[in-house]
């Protein structure tokens, strides 16, 4: 077997990549054909070998599992340390399945180009998986940055007409906010006794006013990326700019990215700091959640109406993790798989159109049901599922979320639930105009409804956020004690 | 075959329809679109009879169907509870919808979207039953947003039409409204019971009753009011009670068959259901209760109101279902929860039937809706004329048929109710029912009676080729369903109203303090089906329906005069045109505001003060700085010596005054 020679999760990492090296090796100008074919084979190839992963995870473990360990940097005392949990493992698997419609989404779509564009979306894949393994903070620290660098690209070189302006502000903005990371890290370093190890961190005491201090370092990485208000400004605009497989990415994955820091570090490491300063998170979350569900509403471009869409469903997220308990939690961490999945095929929606007609104003359509009536009834499925109807996957983390916010404080979960009025409000209106309708105009009518790769990408799509919802216990199952250690580690006071 | 098996063919059965007709409609056709589907429906009604025939026997299910998800101690399920409350709604739901489906084959006829249509309806069978089977609130909530869907797709279903996709987005939306309240309600059963298992929950219900929750700083509220007023918060979404029942006439926009089906019988009766199924936790909400009812009397009175100015003649019907779900909720208000099911059930009945036979003159009339270019069709539409006729007698409660007694049971509760707010609810159930008399024999009068007034004028469906045509009568397939249904209005009251009311039916199932039985009062003075008819004819409710009928004959039919003279009434008139104007006030206040809100936020807070400010703020700071450092470095050495023997001497000064 191959994982005998290199470990399972040291194959999830670097598979992808090789096979994003290889494919800008073998293609290059006229070889677009091959490197597509690589790269599909690369990301299929990525997720099959996370399958047996997730059938040989023990759900009753609480310590990390498939644990590697070898020494990278020694006087630093760096290490090459990778291990998973069930929260590692479902957003892994999210990461994987996501870049698989990526290189389809881009199949006839990228033009220009394509190799190296094929090639940023397989390396960054394995650099993600490589943040949602690592045990070692350095090696957390360098993953998480480095994934800045393929996404940059993808933007500056594949986006649309302002891509420099969108791909400046959001390596600056998540870049000025990643740096405070490393001094915490270093300081953590040197408190620990000189370690890297997220696992000694765990267990190292630390002052409360140093806890508030790195709490605050850490929440400038983790809340720009995910994005929080009022640090969200970047995403929108990278959004709009960035190619279509860009958007998918950095709506399903690298968003999850802040989230997975909340968890991994923030809680664990600064527990008490965590808990004091959980109010202002709260506040910001619900703050996330109404301002900008009203923000989303008067949106025009669709892709920005779903940008924003996504900072308020990350609220939900940061909500559920900082009311600490398990609902809420659980209910964070299927928020943001379900997040993936939903926000992933409304970008490939807006993709869809955008390829016909080159708009994404929602003024331009109008109609489409009449030329396009199987790609209407996919869309309203994400589009139904993105209000959080119940029987989609969208439904259960805002629910768990909901339920748990309520164990908190009425007026927190009565300002969580505004967005089941606000998220409707926002996504159907945007669905009305576009899809229902008098045809908009000569254009559309003469629009081509889905291709056979179009409607397998986004019925496969429908049926995982219609199974989620439906049945999401495997996925609660897997998490489950994870989050109940986290709720644990978090709950020990640490000065 | 176990008890089991036999509830999963009731539910899924319809699905099954509904996907094969919704995935392979293209292939299997129009005919066959419409016989899986109603195949579908009619294997869940039998299965509905014999699981009827179950509980009759006093069987009671209450099991899960598998773990829906499984968070901290929570065991959130999907199952079923069947009882007998659930059984009922079963037949009731199945039985109309059955009735619909067999009329749509006939109605939408001529619809290129035939096969989708039947889809949608069988889809809207299994989220209803769904709903109705629960055991838990979670699946609860499911069949409720699903029922909800389904309304919006068949609300829309002619996508092209402005005013359809209009109404079905507001139809969502103020439904969302709704649940909003559900949801927080739900939220709080989960979190002080621990469950959200109905039996679970009910067990600690006097437990909830003496909790206090902090809402504001040191007020200390009742759990339990609070949890129910939340609840019945989303009943006022799905069942359209005032101030939530704005979409529903609008609703009117989606093709009839659904209009019976989902806006008069099943769905908008789901808050009715809900309430009715949480008896245990509203008994100890005297508060709940109270507002429960006043919620109800105003819908009850104000919107028949709205009523009689409407000429579109499935408006007048829709207002009439409005009324009548306030009656439903007035009877939940005053514990009368067992007369409440009953009207449901009469009502799904009767209302169906208006609402179908309010279609059929729509097709007989060439898809004409407007009453004044209507009249004279008794001649013309005998049997549409004999079963609109029977409908409105049920509705008005003429005595012996179906809506006589549920209403007369529902006006006797209140009037032995001692909840706060039951005698303004007594004074607005009995004007209710002059108003009733009114509006639903104008309509009558409008439509059957009088002479033919032309048809034209401004038909929607414009169709020129049918323009000359005369009214005719259905066909068959049309009216079959209708007579079905006017049987049913006829004799379900008169033979169930000893069984359901008296006879112990739902003992078990609905929950009523002894001091809150004012079904069991009424019960000492009912001697039979049969002495109550001949009694109804003495009573005030039947001769304020006569003196209804007798002033709308006058007005509509007997003298012209009479109605030119109405003109007094304009301003009235004008505030019934305009329903209040709370729809003006739902899209100045609502509709607008929040957009304002949202441009405010997003212009003001999005871009002027974090981009502008702070981010592109901070990059300019930093281009400022940069320009500065630059212009510092001119290349000349003279500058640069200047500066150093500036500094030189600047640090020779520190050093001596630093000592």
């Amino acid at each position: 077997m191959l994982t005998n020679i290199i470990g399972s999760l040291s194959l999830i990492v670097w598979l992808p990549i090789v096979f994003g090296m290889l494919v800008l090796v073998v293609g290059g100008e006229g070889r677009e054909r091959i490197s597509r074919w690589i790269a599909l084979l690369g990301s299929v190839l990525g997720a099959l070998v996370v399958i047996p992963l997730w059938l040989r995870f023990d759900r009753t473990e609480a310590t990390f599992q498939f644990v590697e360990f070898s020494p990278w940097i020694d006087i630093f005392n760096i290490n090459y340390h990778l291990g998973i949990d069930g929260i590692s493992l479902i957003l892994i698997l999210l990461n994987v399945v996501t870049t698989i419609f990526v290189v389809v989404a881009g199949w006839e779509v990228i033009t220009k180009r394509v190799s190296h564009y094929n090639a940023a979306f397989l390396i960054l894949s394995g650099m993600i998986n490589g943040v949602f393994c690592s045990l070692d903070a350095m090696l957390f620290y360098v993953f998480f940055e480095a994934t800045l660098i393929p996404m940059f690209l993808i933007i500056g070189v594949w986006g649309g007409p302002n891509r420099v302006y969108a791909a400046v502000k959001f390596f600056l903005y998540t870049l000025a906010g990643s740096l405070l990371t490393l001094v915490a890290l270093i300081y953590l370093y040197r408190t620990s006794g000189g370690s890297f190890s997220i696992l000694d961190f765990y267990a190292t005491s630390i002052p409360q006013s140093a806890q508030v201090l790195i709490f605050l370092a850490l929440f400038a990485a983790f809340a720009v990326k995910i994005p929080m208000w009022p640090v969200h400004t970047w995403l929108p605009d990278a959004h709009v700019e960035a190619p279509t497989g860009g958007s998918v990415v950095l709506a399903a994955v690298m968003l999850k990215l802040g989230g997975y820091g909340f968890l991994r570090l923030s809680l664990p490491i600064v527990p008490d700091a965590a808990n004091e300063l959980a109010p202002y998170v709260i506040g910001l979350s619900l703050i996330a959640i109404v301002y900008i569900g009203f923000v989303a509403l008067i949106q025009r471009d669709m892709k920005k109406l779903i940008a924003y869409s996504s900072i308020s469903h990350m609220g939900f997220v940061t909500l559920g993790i900082f009311i600490f308990n398990t609902e809420g939690m659980q209910g964070a961490v299927i928020q943001m798989v379900s997040h993936g999945f939903i926000s992933a095929a409304l970008f490939l929606c807006v993709g869809v159109l955008y390829d016909r007609l080159h708009s994404r104003e929602i003024a331009d359509y109008g109609g489409v049901v009449n030329s396009m009536p199987i790609f209407a009834a996919l869309f309203l499925v994400f589009a139904m599922a993105n209000a959080g109807l119940p029987g989609t996957s969208g439904f259960v983390g805002e629910f768990l979320v909901i339920m748990g916010a309520m164990a908190t404080n009425f007026w927190f979960a009565f300002a969580a639930a505004m967005t089941l009025i606000l998220g409707a409000a926002y996504t159907l209106w945007m669905y009305k105009r576009v899809i229902f309708g008098n045809v908009g105009s000569e254009k559309v009518a003469r629009l081509k409804d889905v291709n056979v790769r179009e409607f397998t990408m986004l019925f496969v799509l429908a049926l995982v956020v219609i199974g989620v919802g439906l049945y999401p216990k495997p996925f609660t199952d897997v998490i489950g004690v994870s989050v109940s250690t986290i709720l644990d580690l978090a709950s020990v006071t640490k000065n | 075959m176990t008890s089991m098996n036999l509830y999963l063919i009731a539910a899924l059965s319809p699905l099954l329809g509904a996907l094969l007709a919704g995935f392979f409609g293209r292939q299997i056709g129009r005919s066959g679109a419409h016989t899986v589907t109603i195949l579908g429906v009619t294997v869940s009604l039998l299965a509905s009879l014999i699981v009827f025939r179950d509980v009759l026997d006093g069987h009671v299910f209450n099991g899960a169907v598998y773990t829906w998800a499984l968070v901290g101690n929570v065991n959130f399920e999907v199952g079923f509870l069947i009882d007998r409350l659930s059984a009922l709604m079963m037949i009731v739901v199945t039985s109309v919808s059955l009735m619909v489906h067999i009329y749509t084959i006939g109605y939408m006829k001529e619809d290129p979207g035939y096969q989708r249509f039947f889809s949608y309806i069988s889809l809207f069978t299994f989220a209803m039953l769904m709903l109705v089977m629960s055991n838990n609130f979670l699946q609860l909530f499911f069949g409720w947003e699903a029922v909800g869907l389904v309304s919006y797709l068949l609300i829309g279903f002619w996508y092209k039409k402005e005013s359809a996709i209009y109404a079905n987005l507001k139809a969502f939306l103020v439904n969302r409204v709704g649940d909003f309240g559900f949801l927080l309600g739900i939220a709080l059963v989960l979190h002080y019971a621990g469950s959200l298992d109905y039996a679970a929950v009910f067990a600690q219900n006097e437990n909830l009753a003496t909790q206090q929750i902090e809402l504001f700083n040191g007020v200390g509220w009742s759990l339990v009011t609070v949890i129910c007023i939340c609840l019945f918060v989303g009943a006022m979404g799905k069942s359209a009670q005032f101030p939530l029942h704005v979409w529903l006439p609008d609703s009117m926009e989606g093709p009839t068959p659904i209009s019976a089906l989902i806006h008069a019988a099943t769905m908008v009766t789901a808050g009715i259901f809900m309430v009715a199924r949480m008896s245990p936790l509203f008994e100890y909400s005297e508060a709940a209760l109270s507002f429960v009812l006043i919620i109800g009397s105003i819908t009850a009175l104000f919107m028949g109101l709205l009523g009689l100015v409407q000429n579109d003649i499935k408006r007048v019907v829709a207002y009439s279902t409005l009324s009548q779900l306030g009656y439903m909720t007035v009877a939940l208000g005053v514990s009368a929860y067992s007369a409440a099911m009953f009207h449901l059930m009469t009502h799904a009945f009767f209302k169906a039937l208006l609402f179908l036979a309010a279609g059929s003159v729509i097709i007989g009339m060439h898809h004409q809706q407007d009453m004044r270019y209507m009249g004279g069709l008794r001649r013309k539409m005998p049997i549409t004329w004999l079963v609109s006729l029977i409908g409105s007698l049920a509705l008005i409660g003429f005595p012996f048929l179906s809506g006589f007694y549920s209403k007369d049971s529902i006006i006797e509760s209140v009037h032995f109710s001692t909840i706060p707010g039951s005698g303004f609810a007594y004074i607005a159930v009995l004007i209710g029912v002059f108003i009733t008399a009114l509006y639903s024999f104008r309509m009558y009068f409008l439509v059957f009676e009088g002479e033919y007034r032309g048809g034209s004028g401004s038909a929607q469906h414009d169709q020129s080729e049918h323009k000359n045509h005369e009214p005719h009568e259905s066909p068959r397939v049309v009216w079959m369903p209708l007579v079905v249904l006017a049987v049913l209005s006829v004799f379900s009251g008169a033979i169930s109203i000893e069984p359901i009311l008296f006879g112990g039916y739902f003992d078990g199932v609905i929950f009523v303090l002894t001091s809150h039985d004012v079904v069991g009062q009424f019960g000492e003075h009912f001697h039979g089906w049969l002495a109550m008819g001949l009694h109804g004819f003495q009573t005030l409710p039947f001769w304020l329906a006569l003196a209804g009928v007798v002033v709308a004959w006058f007005i509509f039919l007997y003298s012209p005069r009479a109605r030119a003279s109405l003109s007094v009434f304009a301003p009235i008139r004008r505030l019934l045109e305009e329903k209040y104007f709370l729809d003006k006030l739902n899209e100045w206040c609502f509709a607008s505001g929040s957009r304002s809100l949202g441009n405010l936020l997003w212009r003001i807070g999005d871009q002027k003060v974090i981009d502008g400010l702070l981010v592109n703020g901070s990059a300019k700071l930093v281009g400022k700085l940069g320009l500065f450092l630059r212009r510092m470095q001119t290349g000349f050495i003279s500058h640069y010596a200047f500066v150093m023997i500036l500094g030189a001497f600047a640090l020779v000064t520190i050093w001596l005054f630093g000592k």
